[in-house]
């Protein structure tokens, strides 16, 4: 018996036959796996067609046989089953009998299960809805276990994991100034640059600061660092929490009488809300750097007028609003994060899925937590 | 069978001590538990006990719900049918306080980002009103006591399997329980690591008088140290042996014999009539 090659060969070289004459399907020569695609065409070309009734599979051509094409013959058997077509496997011979009964070939073909209905629409938007308000129940509940961790740490400070601050603090905060800073002035460079043609126009080039620095202060500076942090420190939250949960260690902390909210989402979420502001006051500051660069080199706007400009348009509330929005940003990404990740299950590849998770999720909260500031400040009349 | 006094093999005097455990009452009484995921029933109206001092085992197939007991047994799983009482205390909450238990998890658990000493450490600073110099102290003794001298400022993933699992149990022994619950303490060790293991789960029996519950499938080292053991079946969702597991080996029950039996039908030429031998 030639265990054949593992190369695939082509149609004219194929080394087995198959036939179907009176209810008897014959199968001769090969049967190995780099002919397997071919068999399998060749087994449904075949038996297309058959009415229900019985049939013969004679093996007892067949010089050589491996495992691939056994089970293709059980797959076969399995398939006209569900036709009405009875198959059963005679004249296998004996040197390739253990296969063949390894395989089961020779066994009665398993009943297929009735297939599932395709879900409809409907069903389909049914299941969504439900899983995005299982979701939500999900974040309420986690924030509802914040709180009461919070609640817990406030009476009993010292339960809190507290040296864990500091470390998370230059993580999420020190090691993102550099990105912060490029992304922030990048996009005071880019504001100013967009505008400038139009200001020219109407010699309105002093203005390029009223428009970066409020856009940057109210809007982009909180905008962008939150994205940053997101990205940064948000999916590290959720990839750490989850990777300890798949591998037992949430679970360690408990059985060592250890909250893990105390200890794992609490440091974090602090982290977040002290950072987040700061790294969204020093983007205020380089963002209306980024515009005083292009006021400078293609607006003939000289520093001392842009930095005038810039404090007679930009008020302490813009600021302000920025640092508010910072502040509800914070926390949306810290509770996101560590939800994700403590719902993470199924090993690394639940933790990724949750990585995602939490990154898409951050940026659609942070967005609709933008809008709603927006609307609400304005109702406000600020 | 129920819960009662056993017979333990061996006419050794630490074997005698364990067989007086059976005078005590029970460390851990499970009554009527059901246990399982959501909707899903994993075992029902399960009713054993563990003695003081006695190394107890929990037996059964894959997906017989052996370590889901276990999540039971140490409060990682809320009880909502049955009684679970460890060390005298119904429904352990693992926020009131440090459990008066330790868990080894199935491959440790340590945690990542700390050293092993720090992770030995860590229930000691949170416990205890001791000084960093005597915490430090307490977590190298704890570690030279199952064999890791050298490993107190290492890490995690600088150690082999077998390391990380006696780094876990010096964990658990930090804070001096008196009963120990182990996750498949022989999992993805090679023989000579486990039975290595295995002296140690003996030793701390023996010398420190503690209780282990052991969640396992490994037979040999069920024979070499386990005094007494369930078996969970699968397909009866049910606990269907309980005793020495010498005796359980020559049970009347098939499937508890097939359990300890395990021999490969294809070399039991009296199973599976007519089945290939393939070469």
């Amino acid at each position: 018996m030639a265990p054949g090659t593992r190369t695939l060969r082509k149609d004219e070289d194929r080394a087995f036959a198959i036939e179907r004459r009176d209810g008897t399907l014959r199968l001769g020569g090969d049967l190995l796996l780099p002919d397997a695609a071919a068999i399998w065409r060749e087994l449904h070309r075949t038996t297309d067609g058959l009415n229900p009734g019985p049939l013969t599979i004679d093996l007892s051509r067949a010089n050589a046989i491996d495992g691939a094409v056994t089970a293709l013959i059980v797959a076969l058997r399995s398939d006209l089953a569900a036709r009405g077509v009875r198959a059963e496997l005679v004249g296998t011979p004996e040197e390739l009998r253990p296969l063949v009964q390894l395989y089961e070939a020779d066994a009665e073909p398993p009943k297929q299960r009735r297939r599932r209905k395709p879900e409809g629409m409907v069903e389909q938007v049914g299941r969504a809805t439900a899983g995005i308000l299982e979701e939500l129940r999900a974040v309420v509940t986690f924030f509802g276990e914040m709180v009461v961790a919070v609640v817990g740490l406030v009476r009993h400070p010292r339960t809190g994991h507290w040296k864990e601050v500091p470390p998370l603090l230059e993580r999420t905060g020190a090691d993102a100034l550099p990105i912060v800073l490029l992304i922030n002035f990048l996009m005071g460079f880019v504001m100013a640059y967009q505008s400038a043609r139009q200001l020219k126009m109407y010699g309105a080039n002093v203005y390029v600061a009223d428009l970066v620095g409020i856009s940057v202060t109210r809007e982009l500076a909180p905008l962008m660092t939150a994205i940053i942090v997101c990205g940064r420190s948000g999916a590290a939250f959720a990839a750490e929490i989850g990777s300890m949960k798949v591998s037992e260690e949430v679970d360690a902390l408990r059985t060592l009488g250890l909250r893990p909210f105390a200890w794992l989402v609490v440091p974090r979420v602090i982290a977040l809300l002290v950072v987040l502001p700061a790294l969204t006051m020093i983007a205020d500051i380089i963002g209306v750097i980024g515009g005083l660069f292009v006021a400078v080199t293609s607006l003939d706007v000289t520093m001392r007028g842009y930095f005038v400009e810039t404090t007679t348009s930009v008020q302490l509330w813009d600021v302000e609003h920025g640092l508010i929005k910072s502040v509800a940003f914070a926390l949306a990404i810290g509770l996101i994060a560590c939800q994700q990740g403590f719902a993470a299950s199924g090993g690394a590849e639940g933790v990724g899925r949750r990585t995602t998770a939490t990154v898409v999720t951050s940026l659609f909260a942070l967005v609709v937590l933008d809008a709603l500031f927006t609307v609400m400040f304005r109702v406000l009349g600020r | 069978m129920g819960a009662e006094p056993h017979e333990t093999v061996g006419d050794d005097a630490p074997a005698k001590a364990r067989r007086a455990a059976g005078d005590r009452p029970p460390i851990v009484r499970v009554e009527d538990l059901t246990i399982g995921w959501g909707d899903v029933v994993l075992q029902e109206r399960l009713t054993f006990d563990v003695n003081e001092r006695e190394i107890f085992a929990i037996l059964g197939g894959s997906g017989s719900g052996k370590s889901t007991l276990l999540r039971f047994l140490t409060g990682l799983e809320p009880v909502t049918k049955g009684i679970v009482e460890v060390q005298g205390r119904r429904d352990i909450d693992l926020d009131a306080g440090f459990p008066p238990f330790g868990v080894m998890f199935q491959a440790g658990a340590l945690f990542g980002s700390a050293t092993v000493g720090e992770n030995v450490e860590l229930p000691l600073e949170e416990w205890t009103d001791l000084p960093p110099d005597a915490i430090t102290a307490v977590a190298k003794a704890k570690l030279r006591l199952v064999g890791l001298d050298g490993a107190y400022g290492k890490f995690p993933s600088e150690l082999s399997g077998g390391m990380k699992k006696r780094a876990a149990i010096a964990r658990a022994l930090a804070l001096e329980p008196n009963l120990v619950f182990l996750d498949e303490p022989s999992a993805g060790l090679d023989p000579i690591t486990s039975a290595e293991l295995d002296d140690l789960i003996l030793a701390l029996n023996e010398s420190l008088g503690l209780t282990f519950v052991i969640v396992t499938h490994e037979l040999e080292s069920v024979f070499s140290i386990v005094d007494r053991a369930i078996l969970l079946d699968k397909a009866s969702k049910s606990l269907i042996a309980n005793g020495p597991p010498h005796e359980l080996a020559e049970s009347d029950d098939p499937r508890v014999r097939d359990f300890f039996d395990r021999r490969p039908a294809r070399r039991d030429p009296s199973a599976r009539p007519g089945t290939p031998n393939p070469t």
